[in-house]
């Protein structure tokens, strides 16, 4: 069961794995995501079905190893099976023929980015991508993206591909010069909140993939709780996509933040003599 | 047996169930009680008047054959006693433990006026761990219809339809969205209470009668119910998906970090051991810190006495009624207060406050008093103006009941819904508005308790039965 037949790095720290997950592969759609338990006292978390292939049966997911649940992950090799794997979780993200669509991927984010932006694709949108990273060797999907894309938009925090900058430059430059129907972001918190306040004065309709500390993934702990417009929701049930100019970013960062203790515990006592340095702000 | 008569056995003192002290049980996850003994479970037995009109049956929900059982564990026949009660329960060790005793059987007995009431829940409790212990071998199954039932949601109303249904020769598939089984006896109750050994005991027992489970099967999300009946080729579907979705108080500083519904922290130390050592499943901090539990059920009761074993400093239990009022079992009350747990009654929370990160610091409480009954005859709380005070909290959790979980119903449509999102059936036989589809428990009931759901598991496991008997009827005579 659930058996690895692919891993490989696909940038630094990013590990892309083929999972052989029939049933899920085939009712997988854009914008969902799984549930996954590594070990015994392991703990369940989420991510995004990046691409998934119903005749071959499998499920692709790209996971940056941030913490300890997503070191393992990524350590595991192809013939290994993840001990637990629940989806497709979420409601999907929101698919017709919008018109020009920009899909902005910040890091990770990308891995939810790239199958929303397949599935716009296919339906008739034309996809402008934006892509970026602190460097060259954070970036992946590339080659990917640009298959579905009319314009792709390569970012970096130290020019080493791309330009030197943040999404959020490249997204205006779009927004100035074309006439955008629709605009989904993911990626950190505090990119998703920029991407928000750059479409705002545009008015165009903006949609967020928002990342919240889950639990069960299914509607029964409330942890994952966001607040949109004032009013709380379950990102797992009623998400993750919400319209980004009504999200509580702040709030979410904030929550976000509730286990940063315990975390750099935990990874202290996993690697006892290299602390490894993570970008948490990368994750939340 | 003694042949005491009626006026001896109501001359004897009830026997207590043997517990650990209130010090040494606050400090671990061990089971509280210790149960009774075989000696102390006949003279318990010994009581029984033995009534030729037993109230204490008509106060069991399943209607336990209690006169039946309890005389023959005073003759100290427990392997009899434990078959008379599988009769009518397919999980008397887990009933033993968590039934409402005081409101149904013991509540109706006829001795229970004069406080006296036999002890029926220590006595089902000590046959079937007597049973379980004692290598009770797995119910016979018959040979196979050939008829495939899927059962969604491994709780008691799930589990105990499938036993039936395995009873009567039906292939029996049961799926469960999370990665362990037993749904609430899994997640929710917490060990000190119910052991997970004895859930798992029972899981064990059916599927050596040959029950499937498959873990990590959210259906509606992964199969539908549509899929299970068309795609998957299931004869029938039984729904005990129960009643998930938290409710929140719906105050501002609600999302402060430190905030939680029960659910979220009973799931983060039962099912995911956070309260192991190497557990990877985060807690926030209870040790030394102040933590507040709104809410004073069943439910409430295990949050706070998770947080007592967590070696908080303080916990309170605060609640918008009085102690009377208070929901939860009469041995989890007594249990929470010998375990240091406050009480505060007649407070209501009406805003939670927080530091620059976002921390809880404190709740704001209105006193309240008790108004008029309303509709079904509970006195309301109603505020008392400007009585607000503010106490110091690090941790809230919020115990204030469940919705249904929507994520299986919204994917089946055509399945008719209350308008509370519960699902409307035939009370006798779980028959929902879609043909070869039953339902059962918190689902149907909204949040009750395990012997309701269990019941329910098992009327649908009947017309399950004759539905499939029916079909299968038909099929032969279009042959
Ligand atoms: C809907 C959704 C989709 C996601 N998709 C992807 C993806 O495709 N690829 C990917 O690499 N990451 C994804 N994430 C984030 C991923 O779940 C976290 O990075 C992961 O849980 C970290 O676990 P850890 O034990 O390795 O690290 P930890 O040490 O536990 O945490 C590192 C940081 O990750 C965040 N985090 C911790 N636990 C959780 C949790 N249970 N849920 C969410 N965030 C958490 C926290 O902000 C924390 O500071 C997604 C998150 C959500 C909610
Ligand atoms: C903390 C707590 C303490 C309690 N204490 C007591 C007590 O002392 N005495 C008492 O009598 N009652 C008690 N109750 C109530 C009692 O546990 C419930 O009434 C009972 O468990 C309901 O049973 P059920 O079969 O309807 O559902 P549940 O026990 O809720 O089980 C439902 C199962 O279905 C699974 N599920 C949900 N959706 C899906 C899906 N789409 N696909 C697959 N699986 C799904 C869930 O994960 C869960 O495992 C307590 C409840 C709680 C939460
Ligand atoms: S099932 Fe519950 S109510 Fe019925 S006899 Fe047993 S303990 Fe009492
Ligand atoms: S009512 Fe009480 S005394 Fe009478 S048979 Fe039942 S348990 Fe025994
Ligand atoms: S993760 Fe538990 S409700 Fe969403």
């Amino acid at each position: 069961m659930n058996t690895i037949v692919e891993s490989r790095p696909v940038a630094s720290e990013i590990t892309l794995l083929r999972i052989a997950a029939p049933k899920i592969a085939r009712k997988h759609r854009a914008g969902q995501f799984v549930m996954v338990r590594v070990a015994e006292v392991g703990e369940r978390i989420p991510l995004t079905i990046a691409d998934s292939d119903p005749e071959a049966g499998t499920i692709t997911i790209v996971v940056q190893a941030v913490g300890k649940t997503t070191e393992m992950l990524t350590s595991l090799g192809v013939g290994d099976e993840i001990l637990d794997l629940a989806g497709p979780l979420g409601t999907p993200s929101e698919v017709e023929d919008f018109g020009t669509v920009i899909v902005v991927g910040g890091g990770v984010g990308t891995a939810v980015s790239y199958p929303t932006a397949v599935a716009l694709s296919k339906a008739g949108n034309s996809v402008i991508s934006i892509i970026g990273g602190r460097s060259q060797e954070n970036l992946f999907f590339e080659d990917e993206l640009a298959a579905v894309s009319t314009e792709l938009h390569v970012c970096t925090d130290d020019g080493s591909a791309g330009r030197r900058g943040l999404v959020t430059d490249a997204l205006a430059d779009v927004l100035a010069a074309t006439t955008v129907d629709r605009v989904l972001c993911a990626g950190p918190v505090v990119m998703m909140e920029a991407v928000a306040e750059v479409t705002r004065p545009y008015d165009v309709p903006t949609v967020a993939s928002l990342n919240p500390i889950m639990v069960d993934g299914t509607g029964m702990c409330g942890g994952c709780r966001v607040s949109v417009d004032g009013t709380n929701y379950f990102a797992c049930l009623d998400g993750p996509d919400f319209d980004a100019h009504l999200v509580d970013f702040p709030l979410l960062a904030q929550r976000n933040r509730a286990y940063v203790d315990f975390e750099a515990k935990r990874r202290e006592a996993m690697q006892p003599c290299a602390a490894v340095s993570v970008d948490v702000e990368a994750a939340t | 047996m003694s042949e005491r008569t009626r006026r001896e056995r109501m001359k004897l003192d009830p026997v207590e169930m043997p517990e650990r002290s209130a010090d040494s049980r606050r400090t671990d996850f061990g089971e509280v009680n210790e149960g009774y003994t075989a000696e102390l479970a006949m003279a318990e037995a010994e009581r029984c008047l033995f009534c030729a009109r037993p109230t204490c049956v008509e106060g069991c929900p399943v209607g336990v054959d209690i006169v039946n059982f309890v005389h023959r564990v005073e003759a100290g026949e427990f392997e009899e006693a434990a078959a008379v009660i599988s009769a009518d329960n397919s999980l008397p060790a887990v009933c033993g433990r968590v039934c409402p005793q005081e409101t149904q059987c013991e509540g109706a007995c006829g001795l229970a006026k004069k406080g006296k009431a036999i002890h029926i829940g220590h006595l089902e409790r000590f046959v079937a761990d007597y049973a379980r212990d004692h290598d009770h071998a797995p119910a016979p199954v018959p040979s196979p219809t050939g008829k495939r039932v899927a059962i969604v949601g491994s709780g008691p109303s799930g589990i105990a339809c499938a036993s039936d249904l395995v009873g009567l020769g039906h292939e029996v598939t049961v799926f469960e969205a999370l990665h362990e089984v037993g749904g609430v006896l899994a997640y929710g109750i917490p060990e000190f209470r119910l052991p997970k050994s004895i859930v798992a005991a029972e899981m064990d027992q059916l599927r050596a009668r040959g029950v499937r489970f498959e873990t990590n099967a959210v259906i509606g999300m992964v199969d539908t119910v549509d899929d299970l009946l068309s795609v998957e080729g299931y004869d029938a579907v039984f729904i005990g998906v129960g009643a998930g979705l938290p409710r929140f108080l719906n105050v501002p500083g609600e999302n402060l970090i430190g905030v939680f519904s029960a659910s979220e922290f009973l799931t983060r130390v039962n099912l995911m051991r956070a309260y192991v050592e190497d557990s990877d499943t985060a807690l926030i901090e209870v040790e030394g810190k102040a933590v507040v539990v709104f809410g004073a059920g069943n439910t409430a009761m295990d949050a706070a006495r998770t947080a007592v074993r967590l070696d908080a400093a303080s916990v309170t239990i605060a609640y918008r009624r009085s102690r009377e009022e208070m929901p939860a079992r009469t041995e989890e009350l007594d249990h929470a207060e010998a375990e240091g747990v406050r009480f505060e009654t007649l407070v209501g929370p009406v805003e939670l406050h927080g530091d620059d990160d976002g921390r809880l610091t404190g709740v704001m409480l209105q006193k309240m008093i008790l108004g008029e009954p309303d509709a079904d005859g509970r006195r309301s709380p109603v505020p008392v103006p400007e009585q607000i005070r503010e106490i110091p909290v690090d941790v809230a959790i919020v115990a204030i009941g469940n919705t249904p979980n929507p994520l299986l119903l919204r994917a089946t449509p055509d399945l008719e819904q209350s308008k509370w999102g519960t699902v409307v059936v035939d009370h006798d036989t779980g028959q929902t508005s879609k043909p070869g589809v039953f339902a059962g428990g918190d689902i149907v009931t909204g949040g009750a308790t395990v012997i309701l759901a269990m019941g329910a598991g098992r009327r649908a496991a009947a017309a399950i039965g004759e539905f499939l008997g029916s079909s299968a009827e038909l099929e032969e005579e279009l042959l």
